[in-house]
C-alpha cells in the first residue's frame, strides 16, 4: 500500500468537491473528516491499491448518506445551483438521498458511484470488490427500487 | 484545505491512527525528512536520499498509516536547529529502534552514547557490541543506521584515521565533525 498521505494529496480535493455537492459546504468539512478517518482505519487491512479513488468516494458516499440520515428533516444546501427559473420544482435532493440511504449497502453504493461520482461500471465493481456484471445488476436494482419508493 | 488537512492528522493522532507522522524540516545540508511513530523517532532521511522512496519504505515496513504531521515535529525542529548552530551537544528525543535488529541494533545503540565531539572507530564499535572480529558488520550497522544525526554514525571513523562511509555524502559527515570540532 502507498504511504496514505499520497491518497490525500491526490484526491482530498475531489473527495472535498464531492461531499460539498452532497451535502453542502457547510457540512462537508465534518464527512471530509469522518471519510478519512474511516479510510484511515480501514487502510492496513485493504489487499487491493488498484483503484483507491473509487474506494474513497464509496467511503465519501456512504458518509454523506449518513450525514442525510441523521439530518433528515434539515433542508439540503446545493452546490452551484441553477441560474434559471424552473417552474416545476425539481424534487427535493433530501427526498431522494433518503430514499438512496435505504437501499440495500451494495446497491446504495453502486447507484451513490454511478450517478454521484460518475464512475463506469468497471470503477463501481473495483470499488465494491464484485465483478462488472455484479455492479451493473446491483446499479439496476437499486434504480429500480428508486423508481418504486419515489413514485 | 490546509486546516482540514491539519485537523485530520490532529484526529487521526488522537484516536491513534497516526502510525507514522513525517514532517520536512531544514537543515544547512538541505531538507531532512524525520518520521516518528507514537513512540518515538523512527527515521531522519538525509537530503541526497530521495523522500518519496523513504516514504514508501516507512509505509511497507512500519505501517501504511503515514502521514504529514508537523505539529508532532516542533522539538525535534528546535533541537536540530540548536544543533546545527553548535548550541545543542546531546538530542533530548525518543527513539523508535524498530528499524534495527540483532547485532545492527547493538551496535546502533552504542553509537546514541558516544559523546558530542567524540569519535570511536569501526573496532570499537565491533568490540563493544561483543564481537571484535565483526569490524565490516559494524560498519555495516553504521550505513544503514535509519536514525543519522541524532543517532550519531557520523563520530565512527576507520581504524587509522580514515573517514570511512557516510550516507549522506562524506562532505557532510566531514562538516559534521568539523561543526562538533572533532576534527
Amino acid at each position: 500500500m502507498p504511504p496514505f498521505q499520497t491518497l490525500l494529496d491526490e484526491h482530498a480535493t475531489e473527495v472535498m468537491g464531492v461531499l460539498r455537492g452532497a451535502v453542502g459546504r457547510a457540512e462537508a468539512e465534518d464527512c471530509f473528516q469522518e471519510t478519512f478517518l474511516a479510510a484511515l482505519r480501514a487502510y492496513p487491512k485493504l489487499n487491493d491499491a488498484s483503484n483507491l479513488r473509487g474506494w474513497l468516494l464509496t467511503i465519501a458516499h456512504r458518509k454523506a448518506i449518513d450525514h442525510h440520515r441523521t439530518n433528515g428533516r434539515k433542508p439540503v444546501p446545493v452546490a452551484d445551483p441553477p441560474e434559471v427559473p424552473v417552474e416545476d420544482p425539481e424534487p427535493a435532493d433530501d427526498r431522494i438521498w433518503t430514499a438512496v440511504g435505504a437501499l440495500p449497502p451494495k446497491q446504495r453504493a453502486a447507484v451513490a458511484l454511478r450517478y454521484g461520482s460518475d464512475l463506469p461500471h468497471t470503477e463501481i465493481a473495483a470499488a465494491l470488490g464484485c465483478s462488472p456484471a455484479a455492479a451493473r445488476r446491483s446499479l439496476h436494482e437499486g434504480i429500480k427500487r428508486l423508481r418504486k419508493d419515489l413514485a | 484545505m490546509k486546516a482540514t488537512l491539519r485537523r485530520l492528522a490532529e484526529r487521526a493522532g488522537a484516536e491513534g491512527l497516526l502510525d507514522v507522522a513525517y514532517a520536512s524540516v531544514d537543515s544547512p545540508f538541505g531538507p531532512l525528512l524525520l518520521a516518528a511513530t507514537p513512540r518515538g523517532l523512527v527515521r531522519v532521511n538525509l537530503p541526497n536520499y530521495d523522500a518519496e522512496e523513504a516514504l514508501e519504505e516507512l509505509a511497507a515496513k512500519v505501517s501504511p498509516r503515514v502521514l504529514e504531521a508537523p505539529a508532532k515535529f516542533e522539538r525535534a525542529r528546535r533541537e536540530l536547529d540548536l544543533y546545527f548552530e553548535g548550541k545543542l551537544t546531546e538530542f533530548d528525543l525518543p527513539i523508535d529502534w524498530q528499524l534495527t535488529r540483532g547485532f545492527r541494533g547493538k551496535v546502533q545503540r552504542a553509537i546514541k552514547r558516544i559523546p558530542y565531539g567524540q569519535t570511536r572507530t569501526y573496532a570499537e564499535m565491533a568490540r563493544g557490541a561483543g564481537n571484535e572480529r565483526a569490524v565490516r558488520a559494524a560498519g555495516t550497522a553504521c550505513g544503514s543506521n535509519p536514525i543519522p544525526i541524532v543517532v550519531p554514525c557520523h563520530r565512527v571513523l576507520r581504524s587509522g584515521g580514515g573517514l570511512g562511509g557516510y550516507g549522506g555524502g562524506l562532505a557532510m559527515k566531514e562538516d559534521l565533525l568539523r561543526l562538533e570540532g572533532a576534527l
